[in-house]
């Protein structure tokens, strides 16, 4: 995104994540025009440092569901964030979320999608041959 | 709590486990789901069928634990984020009467809030509630939090500087919100003032008011000792 000319910052509580947001890139991270906050989605301040306040979206990609499920609420309901997504990998807590109004991707979902299809497609191919 | 309540507990640890006991004795149905494969089996041992294995975050283990007929879920599991998940989709997605969720780190508090989560519990909000009783450098006691009611009941020491100490307590002009009920006076116990009383340094004050004024009460009084300007 940061490629495409948007505004990207990164929250994340483990310092050395900054490393791997410049891999394959030329120059460094905030050469780059990237902005990088050490901190927790749950804690205000660093979502503030992060320029949550003036963000047209806001995305929640934690490692952990429910982290993601409450921080993208908070962006939602307390920082006004107008498109807030949040990734969720069980289908379950995916899918009750979305019909509450969170926006809602899960990887999951999608990967088992996919797979069906090449499935579908191999076998298809398999039997016609 | 009438006799046979449904109450499902999420979280194993010492909260949990002990919590379950009691309502155990007390002649409730308990379920505990606990995501911990070893203290799961440790805690089998003594709960037995009352124990379930599972991450009670998941929608699928929470139904299996019968959540459409609890009347109650308690989330004490030592993750936040997961406590907070547990009980919005208990009351939210099941309908579930009564939810009560701990707080581990008092700093999440305003996100129990937000989403509407409550009673909550803190161990360390409630440790500070009564080194504040024990500490009276503090300044200011809360005597009783009625959250709901939009209401709170303070006390304060007036100190030695304090810019009321000497006015009449018709002349007070308390803060709008706010009201002096009761002074407490050394060798004269609790009474309750008169316009004319005047109030003394060493005096101690309760007064009733709106929560979030406690600040504006702190320098209306000058109970620290500090002057109000």
């Amino acid at each position: 995104m940061l490629r495409e000319g948007h505004e990207v910052s990164c929250l994340d509580e483990d310092p050395e994540a900054h490393a791997r947001l410049e891999v394959n890139l030329e120059k460094s991270w905030e050469d780059s025009g990237g902005q990088f906050t050490v901190g927790t989605g749950l804690e205000e301040d660093a979502l503030t440092a992060a320029g949550i306040e003036r963000a047209d979206a806001f995305i929640a990609s934690t490692d952990g569901d429910n982290t993601n499920i409450v921080i993208s609420q908070i962006a939602k309901r307390r920082f006004n964030v107008p498109t807030v997504i949040a990734r969720i990998l069980d289908p379950l807590r995916a899918e009750w979320y979305e019909k509450q109004g969170v926006n809602t991707i899960c990887p999951t979902r999608i990967a088992i999608e996919m797979l069906e299809r090449e499935v579908l497609e191999a076998a298809g191919a398999g039997s016609t041959s | 709590m009438g006799e046979g309540k449904y109450i499902i507990i999420a979280g194993a640890g010492k909260v949990g486990w002990n919590l379950a006991r009691e309502l155990l004795d007390k002649g409730h149905e308990v379920t505990v789901i606990e995501d911990n494969r070893n203290r799961y089996l440790t805690v089998e041992q003594e709960l037995e069928h009352s124990i379930q294995y599972g991450d009670a975050s998941e929608l699928w283990v929470l139904e299996r634990a019968g959540i459409s007929r609890a009347d109650m879920v308690i989330a004490v599991t030592g993750d936040d984020e997961d406590n907070m998940l547990i009980c919005q989709v208990a009351k939210e997605k099941y309908l579930v009467d009564r939810i009560i969720a701990r707080v581990n780190n008092p700093r999440n508090r305003p996100h129990f809030e937000l989403l509407g989560i409550k009673p909550y519990v803190s161990a360390t909000d409630l440790i500070l509630r009564l080194l504040e009783h024990e500490v009276p450098e503090y300044g200011l006691v809360h005597l009783l939090d009625l959250p709901e009611e939009r209401l709170e009941i303070i006390e304060m020491m007036l100190g030695e500087n304090s810019r009321v100490a000497g006015m009449r307590v018709g002349d007070l002009n308390m803060p709008e919100g706010s009201l002096l009920i009761s002074i407490l006076r050394e060798g004269q116990g609790g009474f309750v003032p008169t316009p004319d009383t005047v109030l003394e340094s060493g005096d101690e004050v309760l007064a009733v008011l709106d929560p979030g004024l406690e600040e504006e009460l702190k320098v209306f009084f000058g109970s620290d000792g500090a002057s109000a300007e």
